[in-house]
């Protein structure tokens, strides 16, 4: 069968033989306290609903906003609310948080477990719970799930893309869950395709991971609106607009388009096994699978984890380091943020804890340019990173955004590929959260 | 609060790639051409190739001291200055030529435009120029054993002596500079290159198709043009140089294309028997254009 890609891009080393044959292990009995940032998701962030001394109930929501982009947040354990406080997250930011002293009885909230038949459902009924059940994006960027399946009214939907890409290295969460959790996939899928009549599902899946397309094509068998394509393994398939491109050939246009605007609606894996439990199980989300790897690792493993849980507690059941990290990263190598500490808690966008040795992480200083072009042979949306990287140095904004910088992924693939070792994402990054903080001064 | 770790920015592993290893590849497949040419114009084509390395490379470490910058000689790019300068000389110029050369270039045309990447023009073929220009007697005064000898292309020229046979050219058993005769050994090592990802082929095939082409439409020989003079070190050496070509595809086969027009028109219609280096420096002054008009479409762009 054809394989299935986007033009461009780069073959990082794997990393995934740590963990690819780990099956998923339980750590659902977390020893610490249970922190909840509150911001966990893209959108507004969440104020709490529950105040210090309360007793919480698993399942039970304990923070929530009142903005359209938002998902409400629920207790993963049952126990006190010890403190409303600050924490970190893994962008270095200090926000909001809930503590929870988890008293060990798992209580569940009554409200719980209320099976649905989406069959009999209406459209918004399946949204509500969905929304209801504080489901985002469990690739990382954590978009809210309810607003991506709300797009336009006049946007006709003809694919629903299923992200099992897991381009990033190291990463095994997603494969495993697409290994040990595949009838969920399938049937999550189903309760969207309910919600569009007219469209597709096609899971997406590069061909490193032959396990995972020989069981979902099992189980999508006599689905005949699902299928499950093989991609090219190759950074980064996973991204959105790669993805669409490799499965449909359409580009998703620039300035500000979204995937409904060619007609896709993405959603990775494990998002559609959460939507699969709110409907079915009456779970909100309240878990996730985490990928503790890296050299520094000593027994690198994927471990199913309640949602506040701490690193440092993840860290420890995988044995701890056995060399002094350089780098502790929360998700992968190419878009993954480097923590200074290991003080902050699982959200629902990670992915990965990943340490990595002296001999992974190979940093540089930065050398002068040698224009060997490399970073445009590799970049995804056809840039001219170096260029781009030089205009914002010179703080030339004007001229970063004639060249289309805005559009950047950051993905990462020119910093990758630069014999030079020249920061070019970071330049790239930093261009471009400061022409936004200027245009939203000038508004 | 628990230890402290390095905080960068994404990504946090990069490539094995570095500047001074894509560098010492070129060193390397250069070798061959220099062996050829010290064992067949003898003991002086090494010392040029000495004088001229030793030139070019302490040229930039006394610079990057004397202007406190840091030295930068490790990456090995003015040692390939100094290699290729020395492959551009006659085998029995003076021993100042090669050090006037290597500090020309290295200061003049790679240093004042702030170092490696930033210069405009590849050094050792404006050196070569500025050479011809000022001493034109010692720079074109080829030599075998000690013996005047006219290059296959001045013979053409001049419309007179007996040419030399194609397979001699090939191999490089001719008179010319010193590392420029064997396209053998210099095709040897441009192989190496491709192999390891170095250079494209997009403009050197499309430098040489473009002479080719050419001359054949004029009625010449087009092998014969290809395989006597520099066209084989120029094309797969100098007019790669990443400093001083367009950076993406598009630019590339433009740049090939104009190389080749340029070196025919100048064999042709110029006073000069050989025009390689005057028309890789012609177009390595058009490069800023073409890199603006080759600009790839961005992913997503509506037109």
């Amino acid at each position: 069968m054809a394989r299935l890609t986007f033009k461009r891009g780069i073959h990082p080393p794997h990393g995934k033989h740590y963990t690819e044959d780990k099956p998923i292990e339980n750590y659902l009995d977390p020893k610490g306290d249970l922190v909840y940032p509150m911001v966990q998701h893209i959108g507004a962030p969440c104020e709490p609903l529950v105040k210090r001394g309360d007793r919480v109930l698993v399942g039970q929501k304990i923070a929530e906003a009142q903005a359209f982009v938002s998902a409400p947040i629920h207790s993963s354990v049952s126990g006190t609310v010890k403190a409303i406080t600050e924490s970190l997250i893994p962008n270095g930011q200090k926000v909001k948080a809930i503590v929870v002293e988890n008293d060990h009885e798992y209580e569940e909230d009554p409200s719980l477990n209320k099976a649905y038949n989406y069959k009999d459902m209406t459209r918004e009924e399946i949204i509500n719970v969905i929304k209801e059940a504080g489901i985002v994006g469990m690739g990382g960027a954590g978009f809210p799930t309810h607003i991506k399946l709300s797009p336009p009214e006049d946007k006709e939907i003809d694919h629903i893309i299923l992200n099992g890409a897991e381009c990033e290295p190291y990463l095994t969460s997603d494969y495993r869950v697409m290994l040990e959790e595949s009838e969920r996939i399938i049937e999550g899928l189903k309760i969207i395709l309910t919600l569009f009549p007219k469209a597709r599902g096609v899971i997406g899946i590069e061909d490193n991971k032959p396990e995972a397309i020989k069981i979902l094509k099992q189980h999508a068998a006599g689905q005949d609106r699902i299928d499950v394509v093989s991609l090219k393994t190759k950074y980064p398939q996973g991204a959105e607009k790669q993805l669409i491109y490799a499965v449909t050939k359409r580009e998703v246009p620039f300035k500000g388009k979204l995937p409904a605007d060619v007609g896709c609606i993405v959603h990775n894996v494990d998002t559609v096994v959460a939507v699969q439990r709110a409907i079915r199980r009456g779970r909100p989300l309240m878990r996730r699978i985490v990928t503790v790897t890296g050299g520094a690792i000593k027994e690198p493993k994927n471990f199913k984890v309640r949602i506040g849980t701490s690193y440092q507690e993840l860290i420890d059941a995988a044995g701890g380091f056995t060399e002094e990290p350089v780098k502790l990263i929360s998700g992968g190598p190419m878009m993954g943020m480097a923590l200074y500490n290991v003080d902050l808690p699982v959200v629902k966008g990670t992915s990965a804890i990943l340490a990595l040795t002296k001999k992974e992480a190979n940093d540089g200083g930065e050398l002068n340019c040698i224009r060997c072009g490399k970073c445009i042979e590799v970049c995804p949306l056809n840039l001219i990173p170096s260029e781009l990287n030089a205009l914002a140095l010179n703080k030339d904004w004007e001229g970063f955004e004639k060249l289309n910088g805005l559009e950047c992924l950051q993905c990462g693939c020119c910093s990758f590929a630069c014999p030079s070792k020249r920061h070019l994402v970071q330049s790239l990054r930093t261009a471009k959260s400061t022409i936004l903080q200027n245009r939203r001064k000038k508004k | 609060m628990s230890q402290l770790f390095k905080v960068t920015s994404s990504p946090h592993v990069k490539s094995k790639d570095s500047t001074s290893r894509i560098m010492l590849d070129v060193v390397l497949a250069l070798i061959p051409a220099g062996l050829f040419s010290i064992y067949f114009f003898g003991f002086d084509a090494l010392v040029i190739i000495l004088l001229s390395v030793i030139s070019c490379v302490g040229a930039e470490y006394v610079w990057q001291k004397l202007t406190n910058q840091p030295v930068t000689v490790k990456d090995f790019s003015a040692l390939i200055t100094g290699i290729l300068l020395a492959y551009n000389l006659p085998s029995n110029v003076p021993f100042w030529i090669p050090i006037i050369g290597g500090v020309f270039a290295i200061i003049l045309v790679k240093q004042f435009f702030g170092g490696l990447g930033q210069n405009f023009m590849n050094p050792a073929l404006a050196a070569r120029a500025v050479l011809l220009t000022s001493w034109a007697g010692h720079m074109s005064n080829f030599a075998i054993d000690g013996v005047s000898s006219a290059t296959p292309l001045t013979a053409i020229s001049l419309g007179e002596g007996a040419l030399p046979p194609l397979s001699d050219v090939f191999v490089g058993t001719i008179g010319g500079s010193l590392g420029e005769t064997s396209a053998l050994f210099l095709l040897l090592g441009a192989a190496y290159l491709m192999y390891r990802g170095v250079i494209s082929w997009r403009i050197p095939i499309t430098y040489v198709g473009t002479v080719f082409a050419l001359t054949y439409l004029f009625g010449g020989n087009g092998l014969y043009e290809i395989f006597a003079g520099g066209l084989i070190l120029g094309a797969f050496f100098m007019a790669t140089d990443y400093s001083t070509s367009p950076m993406t595809s598009k630019g590339h086969i433009l740049f090939g294309i104009g190389c080749g027009l340029l070196t025919v028109v100048i064999r042709k219609f110029a006073g000069l028997p050989e025009g390689v280096s005057y028309a890789i420096i012609l177009m390595n002054l058009a490069v800023p254009l073409i890199d603006r008009y080759t600009r790839p479409r961005t992913f997503g762009e509506v037109a």
